[in-house]
């Protein structure tokens, strides 16, 4: 099976039914991507398929159609994305296990909505768990995200 | 300073000891004679000035025994140490180094002073010695109680200190100069001209030298750190993917394991068929561990499906099989019999509650998983005579002394790794998981295991938090709170803690009615009283341990008698408050939410809570609006009193967490039991508060007192109390038992 994920294509001998999470985590060591609940619950496992933001844990690897990327993707600490630098700026991450796929869904949303609203923030995020309780960072995050993004 | 202060400076008294290739020194002296724990891995040329720095010609590392478990405990530390030492927060690297008896946490020992000595109260003299040299003796390196701030405050600062004279001092021995005229800045020391020395090209000299001793601490007006805002140095590994937890480690040759547990908690291992697991790919093999078994495979979600065709017939478990039952116990429990403290006992209840007149109300609290995101996990490798761990922990002493026993291996030969940990809550004070992967371990040797529980066996097997009841009884006359009887009854946290540990504890549980015994309010008759319920289902600590929910207890009775009083929920506090520390986060907190009452206008209602925990007054103010889609949760305010502010952004960031962690397991989630079974497995049935229904959360920390104190936890117990009283005063409808949830619709 070939997969492209972060600019790099694979081939991989896996069943078809393992889960994306797991090709990324213990195939492939992509561990940036987060295993939490495996029932599409908690998005800490959230990457982007062809830009859309889905739960890697319910994607079946056979099923995978464009090209995936991950949050060692998306960008690295000497070259953040803008959604990375506002999350260091707004200081979210507190044990920082759900940061990654809270990113992930951020940075699809704002691809999708540029300036969104307090409830389109509420509607995108509310399927990714923070047990530290970091939404209120969260949400001033994603603002000043999309204000580096259109500015950019 | 109070009497801690004077036992904290006399222990930096504590003389040097000179050993080859470096010196020791530091406050884990103290009365006693551990060897400082970094002095066998010295190398010749490497200074290690104290249990706390270790100066090498390559880095500067702060050797940290306190676990990480997203609180920032590592910058904090860093914070400290920076301080005196003169360095720059990124010159510093952190490694939570092995475990060592010399970390004892004397801070979490005063917590338990009155718990370990029957009897004994808190600030009894003796009850602190005693207990600091009982914990120390059986080497308690734990994370927990808010204690990291409060334990390294002195200890870090005055290890920077000492560092940084001896370093000058080195640099004097090295250049000829006067001590005198040389300075420090930036991770060097500098001559007069302006040339810097990098501490790490004094390393080997300093290794001569006697630690300069007993340096004065800088005052706070010239702290350059301390009270600053700083930016969390694992902040931009953890948003990008980059920062490894213990679920991430991969050593060469692993194979990924998981375990399928007998489903009823603490039941015991059954008959089994394995013939359908071995038909998936990659499966390597199934082993017997304590309570189920360990299935091995090449890949974490293979071992999952495995687990899963594996035919299992379990006998029942210790649970007592249905919740009604708990709660019986529980009911059961206000009797003579069963009392375990009378640590408040004020005026004469009894004369004052007899008669008409008497409001009484029963209060609820339900079990809790911890349920930090990261799925609990270790890795283990056994050889022959020597065993490798790594694994996130809040209890580094207890894993090592555990995975002797299963292994035979003695502690000097298990070295351990401990790993960031992503979310704890008190999780990472038990090591079932870590036991388990020695046990998977020992029966493959050799073979480095990583061992990953699912989700499901995660909160099925969690410890969850304590299951516990209140019954309030009180008098109210002239516009007042005259009198305010209240028991609470759970099981001993500690006993069953502990008891996993081998630990005996003596005497009263203190946890039973902490949150509630020591509040500052001077009611004319008042009584608190524990009663210790038989063991149930085995608890655990839970962010705030007794007081989570005592904090709603204390609270929501109180909020009763304030109401029949007529009286204002923030001024009839205020006029029984026998503490002017309290008493400042309370003005504070009507200060910021400019209270005018229960109901700033119609369809809003605003509650108002406080907790002291952890040595912490805590104050909070809780606000929701009525909606045609239920209750919302708009807004939140909390004033807390820390004695310092170490750093402002990690301390709201740890306080609004602590809020709506508090808020959010009040308004749903809980264990419940059918048949021993847990009936929550995961995140559909077991809920957890989201960002639509996270409120805005407003931060104020005061610094008056002169003890400085932690955080993590005081935040928690108010807010459900204070949630409560919000909603009454919105709706009118008494919520006295939680998750509120199964009362009341939320948005």
């Amino acid at each position: 099976m070939k997969l492209t994920i972060d600019g790099t294509a694979h081939d991989l001998d896996v069943e078809d039914d393992m889960p994306l999470l797991w090709v990324l985590r213990d195939e492939l060591g992509i561990t940036g991507v987060k295993y939490a609940c495996g029932i599409a619950q908690c998005g800490a496992c959230t990457v982007h398929i062809d830009g859309d933001a889905v739960r890697s844990c319910q994607v079946a690897a056979g099923d995978v159609w464009g090209d995936v990327t991950t949050i060692n993707g998306l960008g690295t600490p000497d070259a953040l994305h803008a959604v990375q630098d506002a999350w260091i700026e707004h200081q979210v991450a507190q044990c920082g296990y759900c940061q990654s796929g809270q990113i992930m869904q951020a940075t699809a949303l704002l691809t999708e909505t540029p300036n969104p609203t307090d409830q389109a923030i509420d509607d995108a995020m509310s399927g990714n768990l923070c047990r530290c309780g970091t939404y209120p960072r969260i949400r001033a995050a994603i603002k000043t995200a999309a204000i580096k993004m259109n500015g950019a | 300073m109070s009497k801690v202060g004077k036992i904290a400076r006399r222990t930096f008294l504590v003389g040097a000891t000179a050993i080859a290739g470096g010196v020791a020194f530091g406050t884990w002296r103290y009365q006693t004679p551990y060897k400082n724990p970094l002095l066998a891995d010295l190398n010749d040329g490497e200074a290690a000035l104290t249990p706390y720095v270790l100066i090498t010609p390559e880095r500067v590392t702060l050797i940290t025994p306190r676990a990480d478990k997203g609180q920032g405990a590592y910058q904090t530390q860093a914070v400290l140490l920076a301080e005196e030492l003169d360095l720059e927060l990124d010159q510093i690297a952190t490694d939570p180094g092995m475990p060592d008896a010399a970390y004892w946490n004397r801070a979490l020992a005063e917590e338990a002073a009155a718990f370990l000595m029957p009897g004994g109260g808190f600030g009894a003299d003796v009850a602190e010695t005693f207990v600091s040299s009982v914990t120390k003796f059986i080497g308690l390196q734990i994370t927990g109680g808010s204690t990291t701030v409060p334990d390294g405050f002195d200890k870090l600062r005055a290890a920077g200190a000492s560092a940084r004279e001896t370093l000058k001092l080195a640099a004097a021995r090295q250049t000829g100069m006067d001590v005198a005229d040389l300075a420090t800045k930036s991770g060097a020391v500098v001559l007069p001209d302006g040339t810097a020395l990098p501490y790490t090209s004094l390393a080997a000299t300093a290794a001569t030298l006697d630690p300069v001793q007993d340096v004065p601490l800088r005052a706070p007006s010239e702290w350059r750190l301390i009270g600053k805002t700083t930016r969390r140095v694992d902040i931009p590994a953890k948003s990008t993917g980059t920062q490894g937890y213990g679920i991430d480690v991969q050593v060469p040759g692993m194979l990924h394991a998981t375990v399928l547990l007998n489903p009823a908690q603490g039941g015991a291992l059954g008959s089994y068929d394995t013939a359908e697991a071995f038909k998936i790919k990659g499966v390597e093999s199934v082993v017997e561990i304590t309570g189920g078994l360990g299935v091995v495979a090449n890949n974490t979600w293979r071992a999952f499906q495995a687990a899963q065709a594996i035919e299992t017939n379990w006998p029942a478990g210790p649970v007592p099989p249905d919740m009604n039952d708990h709660w019986q116990a529980l009911s059961d429990s206000f009797v003579d019999a069963s009392q375990d403290s009378r640590k408040r006992d004020d005026g004469d209840v009894g004369m004052a509650l007899t008669g008409d007149g008497i409001l009484t109300a029963e209060y609820r609290a339900p079990y809790l998983a911890h349920a930090p995101l990261e799925p609990i996990n270790a890795t283990v490798r056994v050889d022959d005579n020597a065993v490798e761990i790594w694994t996130g922990t809040q209890i580094p002493r207890f894993v090592q002394a555990n995975v002797s026993k299963i292994t035979g291996v003695p502690v000097d030969n298990i070295t351990l790794h401990v790993q960031m940990i992503g979310g704890s809550f008190g999780h990472r004070l038990e090591d079932q998981v870590v036991r388990h992967a020695a046990e998977i371990a020992m029966q493959m040797k050799g073979t480095p295991i990583k061992l990953t529980y699912s989700r499901e066996e995660d909160m099925m097997h969690d410890f969850p938090r304590q299951i516990a009841m209140a019954r309030m009884r009180g008098r109210v006359a002239e516009g007042q709170v005259q009198a305010y009887d209240l028991g609470i009854a759970m099981p001993s946290i500690i006993a069953s803690q502990m008891g996993r540990q081998d630990q005996p504890v003596p005497g009263p549980d203190s946890q039973i009615v902490a949150g509630a015994f020591e509040q500052p309010f001077a009611i004319p008759h008042h009584r608190v009283t524990g009663y210790r319920a038989p063991d149930l289902a085995p608890v655990s600590s839970w962010r705030s341990v007794g007081a989570s929910s005592n904090g709603f207890f204390y609270n929501a009775g109180l909020d009763e008698l304030i109401h029949a009083a007529g009286a204002d929920p923030l001024i009839e506090r205020l006029r029984l408050c026998s503490d002017p520390l309290a008493a400042n986060v309370l003005e504070a907190v009507g200060d910021m939410c400019t209270w005018s009452g229960p109901n700033p206008r119609d369809g809003v209602g605003r509650g108002l809570a406080f907790t002291k925990s952890f040595g912490v007054p805590c104050a909070e103010v809780v606000e929701v609006e009525q909606t045609d889609a239920g209750l919302r949760l708009t807004r939140a305010w909390v004033a807390a009193e820390v004695g310092t502010v170490v750093d402002p952004s990690n301390f709201e960031g740890q306080v609004a967490g602590g809020v709506l962690w508090g808020l959010g397991h009040a308004m749903m989630g809980e264990i419940t039991y059918t048949a021993g079974i847990a009936d929550q497995q995961n995140f559909d049935s077991f809920e957890s508060l989201r960002q639509y229904q996270a409120p805005e959360v407003f931060v104020r920390g005061l610094d008056a007192g002169d003890k400085v104190l932690g955080i993590g936890e005081p935040p928690v117990p108010p807010a459900a109390a204070a949630l409560a009283s919000a909603i009454f005063a919105a709706t009118g409808k008494r919520l006295r038992e939680m998750p509120f949830s199964k009362f009341v619709d939320f948005v």
